[in-house]
């Protein structure tokens, strides 16, 4: 009996990390983190190094808020105060990890320097944080929920800079390089992924 | 550098419009234009947001150390932020539960910290207020735009009305309901507003 808990819990956790994934993708479906996205996706290893971050910093910030929100705010009772919470946990957050990073990988630091500051205002962290309040998830589904956005961002930030490498060759109307071409680009990529929406049902 | 409120308003509304020329923002365009009222309150909220935000930092300007000025500049944001999440929860539940977290988006907003940073932290508080409103009307202006397009194609109605004999000639066109069509839409007026409404600076 205890045995079969264990596994739904288990199969209840891999379902939301995929549908925060695939199916409900954070940049595709929900369009957040668009901002950092267009800027950053020209190149490859720029997005994975961005998208690496983003899921970290996901995973962990929305593990964080959710016990914030649950074990502090609702028994004091101020989730009206939510919004300032939140985003002063993930930019201390983000602050604490570049000090531990610049602590010690210098390397990675180098890597990873830029893109701390853009982390804080990514609009995907704070997103999947607020979305999360919406559905009756339990700890570890939190954390699962944060885990999946985070990668289903990372998985479309690679591709899109993937489709941008290979574009910068092509000649395009006037007016449509850059932002534009991207956009449209990203609107077929969406609707492959909404392709994926019968799949799973939470 | 001195500006002028007609430049302010001429540079946030047109030359520099926040979407198709400087491309922030874009997350939550997408996101509630699929339904002309939700985004009529967004555009509220962004606005006062923007106004206000930009006042408040502009009159700080002075009494911020440098070094902190991100993380104090996103806590003004948050505040007003809050104010609006409240208000229109008050006025309108039902538009609220569908645009609850995009409101709350709008701190991280690359409007409001972009024009933070870029204008208010330089010049006078009531030019910032100024600035503040055109930027954040310029960015109503499209997204009105992309909504009053979507919704009749998607739904058949305009702010909720239907269209006229509806049942007649209309179908739906499910993919601007969906995440694509906003994609699609932003993509083209983009392409559409650089190519021909703006010319480009020459260098």
């Amino acid at each position: 009996m205890e045995q079969l808990q264990n596994m739904k819990f288990f199969v209840s956790l891999v379902l939301i990390f995929t549908s925060a994934a695939f199916t409900d993708n954070i940049l595709l479906a929900r369009f957040l983190g668009m901002c950092s996205c267009l800027a950053i996706s020209k190149r490859v290893d720029t997005s994975i190094g961005l998208g690496g971050a983003v899921m970290f910093v996901t995973a962990s910030t929305t593990a964080l808020n959710y016990l914030m929100y649950n074990y502090v705010l609702i028994p004091l009772g101020i989730e009206y105060l939510r919004l300032i919470i939140f985003i002063v946990i993930i930019a201390a957050f983000v602050q604490l990890l570049e000090m531990i990073i610049e602590r010690f990988s210098e390397k990675l630091y180098y890597a990873l320097g830029i893109f701390l500051p853009l982390i804080t205002v990514n609009c995907a962290i704070l997103g999947i944080a607020l979305f999360m309040l919406n559905k009756p998830y339990t700890f570890w589904q939190a954390f699962a929920f944060g885990a999946g956005g985070g990668c289903g961002w990372f998985l479309a930030i690679t591709l899109i800079g993937g489709i941008r490498e290979k574009i910068k060759e092509s000649e395009l109307p006037k007016g449509l390089e850059g932002p534009a071409i991207t956009l449209i680009i990203i609107g077929i990529m969406s609707l492959a992924f909404v392709g994926f929406s019968g799949m799973i049902k939470i | 550098m001195a500006y002028t409120p007609k430049q302010v308003f001429l540079n946030g509304i047109w030359l520099e419009n926040p979407i198709y020329r400087q491309v922030l923002g874009i997350c939550s365009t997408l996101a509630v234009t699929n339904l002309l009222a939700n985004t009529l309150f967004m555009c509220f909220g962004l606005i006062f947001t923007t106004a206000l935000s930009n006042f408040t930092i502009s009159v700080l300007r002075d009494y911020i150390p440098k070094r902190i000025r991100m993380i104090v500049q996103v806590l003004i944001i948050a505040c007003y932020v809050m104010m609006v999440d409240i208000i229109i929860k008050a006025l309108v539940p039902d538009i609220h539960r569908f645009i609850g977290p995009y409101v709350g988006l709008i701190i991280t907003n690359c409007i409001i910290m972009g024009r933070a940073e870029a204008f208010a932290s330089q010049n006078k508080p009531l030019l910032s207020l100024f600035d503040g409103i055109a930027s954040g009307a310029g960015y109503s202006l499209v997204l009105i735009f992309i909504a009053s397009v979507r919704e009749p194609l998607g739904f058949g109605t305009i702010l909720g009305v239907p269209l006229p004999a509806r049942d007649v000639w209309w179908h739906s066109w499910i993919i601007m309901v969906m995440p694509p069509g906003a994609f699609f839409m932003l993509g083209m007026f983009t392409w559409f507003a650089r190519r021909w409404l703006v010319r480009e600076v020459k260098r």
